[in-house]
Formats: C-alpha cells, sequence, structure tokens
C-alpha cells in the first residue's frame, strides 16, 4: 500500500528539483544522494508530507569513504503509515565533515548522530548536545575511520601488549 | 524465673554473704547466655538451612546438599566463613557508627527473647509489661538500621536506610493496634497472662474468638513481616536495585550479623503471633502430669507454632510474591491496615461489651472455617503433586543426561 | 467549629528561609546487580522521586563494526553472536543473509527452516530470560529460577545441534553449518509439548499476580507516536499498540510459508503502552514461536542445508539493508561491500540502543524503583547497546 522507490523518488525531485540525485538501487535499498545543507529540509519534507509521512528514521550510519574524500552519512527512513522505505545519502567533505542535523525531526537521530560524531567525527549542526557517546570523553581520534591509528596509550594504560608468540 | 533464684538462694546454693539481687543478676546473665548462645543463636543459623532447602525447592533446584547430611552443616560453614574474612571498613565512612551498627540491631532483636515465653515456667522475665516491652525493643533495630544507611557514607546505602526507617516506623502503628484487641481481651500485658486466658484447643486461641481478632491476626502478620523487612516489604535491600541497601557496605562478621538478626527476627515475630493469637504454649491438661515432661511437651508445642508461623510461612511468602514499592508500602500501612486496625480495636472493644463472656458458636465456626480453608488448600497441595508426577511421567524430558530434574 | 483557645499558628520565613533541599545525584552502575549488563545510569533523584536518569553507555563497546572489516565475510560470524550474546542466532543470521544479499546466493530450503528453527528458539531463550530478570527486578526470584530450568533444555538442544549454549556460531553464508542430528526433530517437539504448559504456569504463578501488576501497570506509558518516534522496536513497538513484525510485514527467509499471529499491547490492565503490555507481549510471542517451531518441525524438507559459497567469498560491490526480527526487535544491519575479501563496512543498529535513548525522557518523574522495572520492560542489553 505504500509507494515504490521511484514514486517516491519523484515526489522528492518535484520538490527539490535537482539536490536529490538519480535514483540508485531498487527494492527497499533504492538510494538518492542529498547535499548536505539541504539535508535537513529534505527530511522535513519527507517527513511531513502526507505520501510521503516517513515518520521513522530507521537508522543513521556514517561510511567512511577515503578515496572520495567523503564521509558518507546514510539515512534509512521507514513510513509506519504506508510501509515504505527510502534511503538518503549525504557526503560530507572528509576534511571537515558537516551536515545539518535531524533530531528535531525524529527524536531517535539524537543518539544515532552522537554515534557517527563519536566514531567519524562528522558535526551536525543544531544538534542538541553533541558529544562521545562509545567512547570515553576524551578519547583522540575517531576510531572508525580508516586511516584511524590507535594512540599508543590511554592515560598510561598501554593500548598494545607484546605478543606471547615471540620467543 | 524469680521463684526458681529464691528456691536455689534458699537450698543454699548461692554463699551466704551475697546480696540476693546479685544472685538475680547472675542468674539473669546465665539464663540470658544460655538461651542467646543456646537457642537464638543456633535457631538463627539453623533458619537459614531451611530458607535455603525450601528456597531451593522452590526454585525447582536442590539447595545446599554438600557440607554435611543433606547440607545441614552449611550455615556452620557461613559462619566460620564469615568470622574468618577480612573486615573492611570505608575510609570514608563514620568508623565507630559503622562499626556500631550492627550490634545495636543484634540487640534489637536479642533483647526480646527476656520476655518470650518458651513454656509455662520458661520465661526469663514475665514482667507485667511484657507485650509492650517486645515491641519496643524490636523497634530499636530502626536505628541501628538508619545507623549502618547513614555511616556506610554510600547513597545508595542511605536511600536503603531512610527506607527501611520509614516501613518499620509506619508499621509498627498497625502492629500495635492489633495487639491491642488482645491486651484488652486479656486484660493484662503480660505474656504468661495472655497464654494463660488462652487454652490448648483451636476454638479457645484468641485468634478464632471473634471476627476482629482474626483479621487484627492478619494485619499483625503483614505488619510484622514488614517490620522484618521481610518481601513483600524488602525494599530497604533490594538486591537489583540497592545490592544489599544499608548493608551493602559490610562484610564478613557484621554482614552477618545484619543477615543472623533478619532471620532471628521472623522466629520473635512467630513468637509473638504465637503468644498473642495462638494459645501459646497450651497443651491439653490431660495428656501429662510430671512437670519435666509437661514444660517439655509445652516447649515443643510452643517453638512448633513459632516456628511454623513465623519462620516457614514467612519463607513460603518471600519466595511466591515480588517486593511492593516504596509509596505502595506506604500507601498499604496508612490507607489501609491503619484504619483496618482502628477496625479490629473498636469492634474488639464492642464485641466485649455486647458479649463479656464471648460467644462460644462463633468460636466454633471461626474455627471450622479455618479448618475448612486448611483442608481445601492442602487437597489443592495434592492435587497439584499428583499434576507434577503426572507431568513428570509423561513428558520428562532430558536429551543429554539421565539426572533426576526436579519439576 | 473551632476550639477556642487551641489556635496554633507556626511561623515560617517565607522569603528564601525555611528548609532548602538539594536533590541527589546518584550513580547507578556499571556494576549492579541487574542482569542487563554494564549500563550506568546517573540519576538525578529529589528522595525516592528521580527528576532525570541519565544513560551513560559504552562499557562494553568492543569496537565490533571495525573488527568486520579486518577479519572478512566467512570470519566475522563468530563476532556477531557477541553483538547480542543472549539472542545470537539472529545476528548470525543478519549476517550471512546481509552477504547472501550481495552475493546473489540462493539458500537451500532446508537450510531455511534449520535457520528459523534456530531463531525461533532463540527467541524463545532471550523471551525466558527477558521475563525471568524483569520478575527477579521486581523481587519475585521464583520465576527467574524457573525460567533459567526451561532455557537450559533449550541450551540443551542447541548444544546437540551446533555445540555451543551461548554463543552459536551456527549460521554460514550460503546456510547453515550443520544439519538437524537424527532424533532431533523428536527431542524438540518432546520440549514443545512440555514448555507450552509451563507458559501458562508461568502466568498463574507471577504475570497477573496483584503487586507484579501494580509494578508495571502505568508506569512508563509510551505512545504509538512517541514510540514510532524514537524508533523503538519488536516488543517495545507493540507493547505501544504498533502492529508492525518485520516477519510479517517483510518476511525473508520462510516465515512466509508458516502461520503465527503478532501479538500486540492492548492496555488490558492499564494504558496501552505500559510496562506490563511490554511484558505480556514477550510472555505472547513465546506461543507464538512454539506455534511456528511445531509447524516448522513438520515442514522441514530434504535437501542440503549449505550452498556452494567459494572460501575466498567477494560479493560486488555494493550495499544492503538487511533486517531480522530479533528477540529484542528489528534489528537492522548495514553491510556495504567493495568487492573484497573483506566487508567495508557493517553498522548495526539494534532495538536496545534506541530504547536506551528513550530512557531520559521516560524517567522524569517516576521512582527510582520504577526505573528498574522500566528498564527491565525494555529489555535492553549491553551488549546490543554498545557493540
Amino acid at each position: 500500500m505504500g509507494l515504490d522507490a521511484a514514486a517516491i523518488h519523484s515526489a522528492l525531485r518535484a520538490r527539490f528539483g535537482a539536490a536529490i540525485g538519480d535514483l540508485v538501487g531498487a527494492g527497499t535499498n533504492a538510494s538518492a544522494m542529498v547535499p548536505p545543507d539541504q539535508i535537513h529540509a529534505v527530511c522535513a519534507f519527507a517527513k511531513s508530507d502526507p505520501a510521503l509521512a516517513f515518520d521513522c528514521c530507521s537508522n543513521l550510519s556514517g561510511v567512511d569513504y577515503p578515496k572520495q574524500s567523503a564521509i558518507q552519512v546514510v539515512y534509512h527512513l521507514f513510513s509506519y503509515q504506508h510501509r515504505h522505505h527510502f534511503v538518503l545519502k549525504v557526503n560530507a567533505v572528509r576534511d571537515d565533515p558537516v551536515a545539518e542535523s535531524v533530531s528535531d525531526l525524529w527524536s531517535t537521530a539524537d543518539w544515532l548522530e552522537r554515534e557517527v560524531f563519536d566514531l567519524l567525527g562528522v558535526r551536525f549542526t543544531g544538534h542538541p548536545d553533541l558529544r562521545r557517546i562509545l567512547m570515553p570523553e576524551d578519547w583522540p581520534g575517531h576510531p572508525l575511520r580508516k586511516d584511524f591509528v590507535e594512540p599508543e596509550e590511554y592515560h598510561g594504560i598501554p593500548t598494545s601488549r607484546e605478543s606471547l608468540l615471540k620467543a | 524465673m524469680q521463684e526458681f533464684v529464691d528456691g536455689l538462694i534458699a537450698s543454699g546454693a548461692v554463699p551466704a554473704g551475697v546480696p540476693a539481687w546479685v544472685a538475680y543478676l547472675g542468674a539473669m546473665l546465665v539464663f540470658g547466655g544460655v538461651v542467646v548462645f543456646g537457642f537464638v543463636l543456633p535457631v538463627a543459623g539453623a533458619t537459614t538451612w531451611v530458607e535455603r532447602r525450601i528456597m531451593a525447592r522452590i526454585h525447582s533446584r536442590i539447595g545446599p546438599n554438600r557440607t554435611g547430611p543433606a547440607g545441614f552443616l552449611q550455615w556452620l560453614a557461613d559462619g566460620i566463613k564469615n568470622m574468618l574474612k577480612e573486615d573492611i571498613v570505608p575510609t570514608a565512612s563514620d568508623a565507630p557508627l559503622f562499626k556500631l551498627a550492627p550490634y545495636v540491631v543484634m540487640l534489637g532483636f536479642v533483647g526480646a527473647f527476656v520476655a518470650i515465653p518458651f513454656a509455662g515456667p520458661l520465661i526469663i522475665s514475665d514482667m507485667n509489661v511484657g507485650i509492650v516491652y517486645v515491641t519496643s525493643v524490636t523497634a530499636l533495630v530502626v536505628v541501628g538500621i538508619l545507623m549502618a544507611g547513614w555511616a556506610s557514607n554510600n547513597k545508595w546505602s542511605l536511600l536503603g536506610g531512610i527506607r527501611s526507617a520509614a516501613q518499620i516506623v509506619s508499621y509498627e502503628i498497625p502492629a500495635g493496634l492489633s495487639i491491642f484487641p488482645i491486651v484488652m481481651l486479656t486484660g493484662s500485658l503480660s505474656m504468661q497472662t495472655i497464654i494463660g486466658h488462652q487454652g490448648w484447643a483451636p476454638w479457645d486461641w484468641h485468634v478464632f474468638d471473634n471476627p476482629f481478632a482474626t483479621l487484627a491476626f492478619v494485619v499483625f502478620y503483614v505488619s510484622a513481616l514488614a517490620e522484618g523487612n521481610r518481601t513483600p516489604f524488602d525494599l530497604p535491600e533490594a538486591e537489583s536495585e540497592l545490592v544489599a541497601g544499608f548493608a551493602t557496605e559490610y562484610s564478613g562478621m557484621r554482614n552477618l550479623l545484619f543477615f543472623m538478626a533478619e532471620w532471628g527476627n521472623l522466629y520473635v515475630i512467630g513468637a509473638i503471633a504465637t503468644t498473642l493469637f495462638l494459645g501459646g504454649w497450651q497443651i491439653p491438661w490431660a495428656l501429662t502430669d510430671a512437670p519435666a515432661l509437661r514444660v517439655l511437651l509445652e516447649f515443643v508445642t510452643f517453638f512448633g507454632k513459632s516456628y511454623f508461623v513465623g519462620v516457614l510461612v514467612a519463607i513460603w511468602i518471600r519466595w511466591t510474591l515480588p517486593r511492593i514499592r516504596v509509596d505502595q508500602m506506604m500507601t498499604m500501612c496508612w490507607k489501609y491496615l491503619v484504619p483496618i486496625a482502628f477496625v479490629n480495636l473498636i469492634g474488639t472493644a464492642v464485641w466485649m461489651v455486647v458479649f463479656p463472656h464471648g460467644v462460644p458458636a462463633v468460636r466454633w465456626a471461626l474455627t471450622a472455617a479455618a479448618g475448612v480453608a486448611t483442608l481445601g488448600f492442602l487437597r489443592r497441595v495434592r492435587y497439584h503433586i499428583k499434576r507434577a508426577k503426572l507431568q513428570r511421567k509423561h513428558l520428562s524430558f532430558n536429551p543429554l543426561s539421565t539426572a533426576r530434574v526436579p519439576l | 467549629m473551632g476550639l477556642s483557645g487551641f489556635e496554633v499558628s507556626i511561623e515560617r520565613p517565607t522569603n528564601g528561609g525555611g528548609l532548602s533541599t538539594e536533590d541527589m545525584t546518584l550513580s547507578m552502575g556499571p556494576q549492579h546487580p541487574s542482569t542487563h549488563g554494564v549500563l550506568r545510569f546517573v540519576v538525578r533523584a529529589d528522595g525516592e522521586v528521580m527528576k532525570e536518569a541519565i544513560p551513560d553507555i559504552g562499557y562494553l563497546h568492543r569496537s565490533i563494526e571495525k573488527i568486520a572489516e579486518k577479519v572478512g565475510w566467512h570470519g566475522f560470524i563468530p563476532y556477531t553472536d557477541r553483538v547480542d550474546y543472549v539472542a545470537a542466532m539472529f545476528c548470525n543470521h543478519a549476517w550471512a543473509a546481509a552477504a547472501e544479499k550481495l552475493g546473489g546466493i540462493a539458500v537451500p530450503k532446508r537450510g531455511e527452516y534449520c535457520r528459523v528453527i534456530a531463531d525461533e528458539f532463540c527467541r524463545i531463550m532471550s523471551h525466558l530470560i527477558s521475563v525471568g530478570s524483569m520478575a527477579m527486578d521486581i523481587g519475585a526470584f521464583t520465576p527467574f529460577n524457573h525460567a533459567i530450568r526451561e532455557r537450559e533444555y533449550i541450551n540443551d538442544l542447541i548444544e546437540e545441534l551446533c555445540g555451543a549454549r551461548l554463543t552459536f556460531h551456527y549460521m554460514r553464508i550460503g546456510g547453515v553449518a550443520w544439519d538437524l542430528p537424527p532424533g532431533w526433530i523428536e527431542k524438540a517437539t518432546a520440549f514443545l509439548d512440555r514448555f507450552e504448559p509451563l507458559i501458562d504456569e508461568f502466568d498463574d504463578l507471577i504475570s497477573f499476580n496483584k503487586i507484579f501488576t501494580e509494578r508495571l501497570v502505568n508506569v512508563a506509558v509510551i505512545t504509538p507516536e512517541e514510540a514510532i518516534d524514537y524508533n523503538l522496536v519488536g516488543p517495545n513497538l507493540r507493547g505501544s499498540g504498533v502492529k508492525y513484525d518485520v516477519r510479517k510485514d517483510e518476511p525473508y527467509s520462510i516465515y512466509p510459508e508458516v502461520e503465527f499471529d503478532v501479538p500486540v499491547g492492548r492496555g488490558e490492565l492499564g494504558t496501552v503502552g505500559d510496562c506490563f503490555d511490554r511484558y505480556i507481549v514477550r510472555m505472547r510471542e513465546m506461543r507464538e514461536s512454539c506455534r511456528i517451531l511445531r509447524q516448522c518441525l513438520r515442514q522441514i524438507p530434504d535437501g542440503p542445508v549449505i550452498a556452494k559459497v567459494p572460501r575466498n567469498f567477494k560479493p560486488p560491490a555494493g550495499d544492503v539493508y538487511y533486517r531480522v526480527e530479533s528477540a529484542r526487535g528489528d534489528q537492522g544491519w548495514y553491510v556495504v561491500s567493495d568487492g573484497t575479501a573483506f566487508p567495508y563496512r557493517c553498522r548495526i543498529r539494534t532495538g536496545s540502543f534506541t530504547a536506551i535513548s528513550m530512557i531520559q525522557k521516560v524517567s522524569r518523574n517516576l521512582m527510582i524503583a520504577d526505573l528498574i522495572a522500566v528498564i527491565a520492560s525494555f529489555d535492553l542489553v549491553a551488549p546490543e547497546i554498545d557493540r
């Protein structure tokens, strides 16, 4: 009873024009790229439009693509009303990754964005409380990045030990 | 007890120059020591064994079964282990209060044994204010618990201590109010007189004297459970929230003292309930005349009744019911139990005025009703045991081992 | 009607004087006897009533998502067990299915049936722990022991199936590792015959006990809109009245071939969406799992249990978001492949993570004892939250 991916994509395109990228993938994995400074507007429309009615942000992931010098934030949206899915992807610049926060639209995005910030370093503008969630408050670096090098020690505790296999 | 010591002085067992009060004091200490070390502590310790075995069967497990026959020496082993443990006193705690608290709590419950009537002549001190003394002394544990909670310097202990203080102090009211109908019926506060007013037969017990007294028994029992910090009222030591409540920071012997106080308190509750409501140590005159045998039978009767009511039923309730929340507990006390206790008080008074000598028909009717209820309950137990046996035969299922599994 | 001469007036300083009270800040955890794992709540309380309980997570963070990038497609399967060790089969299933979707591999029918049988047994195991711990947190220790006793039987069954009692490592990319041993179906059916009446016994013992229901009814009511907004899933969501189950609405594996109902909270003893609803939904789901299991055990076809998958499994580049209905709700696995033998990114969004993010809001003006009930009713497990 929900719309299929192409219909959702055209509804978004109709509202935002060329800002929405082309439809990639099919079925529940159909996705479209969105610029990082428009994601909030797109999500607000996706949530409030009665035909789309994406009332749940099912997942918010970050993926590090150093080769494209971007950190991609992936939003999996789901509508309990219409039972349809869509995926929005945002490519944030890798050197200073910034994206708009959607935590005022979906309360679950609060913690999900904190996790992306903690592990990948993406700053979400407009987030009420952006701080580390899984790692300790004073941990240096963002562990899920592909170029993350583990610090030698943390508060005096060494992070590696001699291999027991060496003679 | 006083006659006994007078008899000893008269027969010359005490040296001539010693004043009488010294003899009395010495006798009190000796008898008190015998009661405490010979009776109270072993009973409290053995109760832990009883509780652990019964709890295990309710849980469909076995319980301690290795130390001694059927695990009976487990409590001795636990006692020795606790004595040998390191005595940790947190540096930031208030050390004098911290160390004193378990002793105050123990005092609260051991002190009650002075006035507990074990048999006709077997009472250390038959005070004329016996029952008031017992309730007052058992309320001392509040002081100990508050000391423990505060001195631990631990917010969770403090919460547990305050909850416990609120609980015990609140439930003193319905407990006390439930005692008064009995006092009115008997006309005296002395423990032996209260027992003397009852008879050996169930319809001569105070609990079946009139419906208000039956209700008073129920209210008293519930309030006493709350005072003893037993489930369903064990919020002060709620494990999942507060580790061990006020006793969190305690280890070794001090911890053991808290727990022994709890289990010993159960016996005190049973003893008071038996004295007031269930006829105490009364046995039929026709049974025997020999004094020693009489004392023995009376002791066995009293011990059996108080152990069953105080310990076994409390254990049963503890492992069946969940615990209620603090505000629900306070609501129950002040909005339900206190009004019911007042109704019992006034009802008993009115009953005594209208029927000065009681109504034997009502007594027999209440006894019969209780008997019918007990029989019905036992039949249900038999039905469940039979059903469990059938289930075990039909559906016994254990793919990898041949061990017998309790159902 | 007043008594003259008895009027008492009490002087109370009204401008700034009088007793002042402060809020207590307590730290609940990370070590405490609740069985839900290493979680910490910073509780600001005014006596017994909480102003707020702020969860502090990360004590069990094991960087499982980063490990996926290092150990390869096949090698990651034991790590998926540890994502939620209370209900480990679902994580195995999700990972294997996501990899199969990326690689375009079809699992043989018998393999799918074995997966669903293992999944549903795991669901019963997890729910037994959940309802048992909930009863234990409320103070009834007996139902916990009974639940663990039943779980031991399932542990024995699963041990016969795959050799492990907790972290199963049973599923592989392409199917399952081992076929059902001979006689296992009879034993499993005998267990179900024994277990289903015991769910009723459990209900008699604790579910409708007055004290238990008083602790749970009307506590932490979560409306369906709030539940969807905070992305609650599974029994938490269904307890609030939203009828959504991944097995029914977006079926995977062989779920379209089995019949079962989806229990939903109806507010029968209080309001829809209170702790009791979430609890009773789990009890009813156990019955539904028994139903599914009976059908699967009867309908299971013969055949191989695993498809041929190369050891050097290199699915083509792409990404997939695969959802399974785990015991704690819909687990979403977002897996990105770059065409090599090592996954590029594995992101796991678990039901407990989103549920715990709601505690701060739900805990306002609850009592501390209620916080325990709420945590238990959300069925939080620390490994799922922290990964």
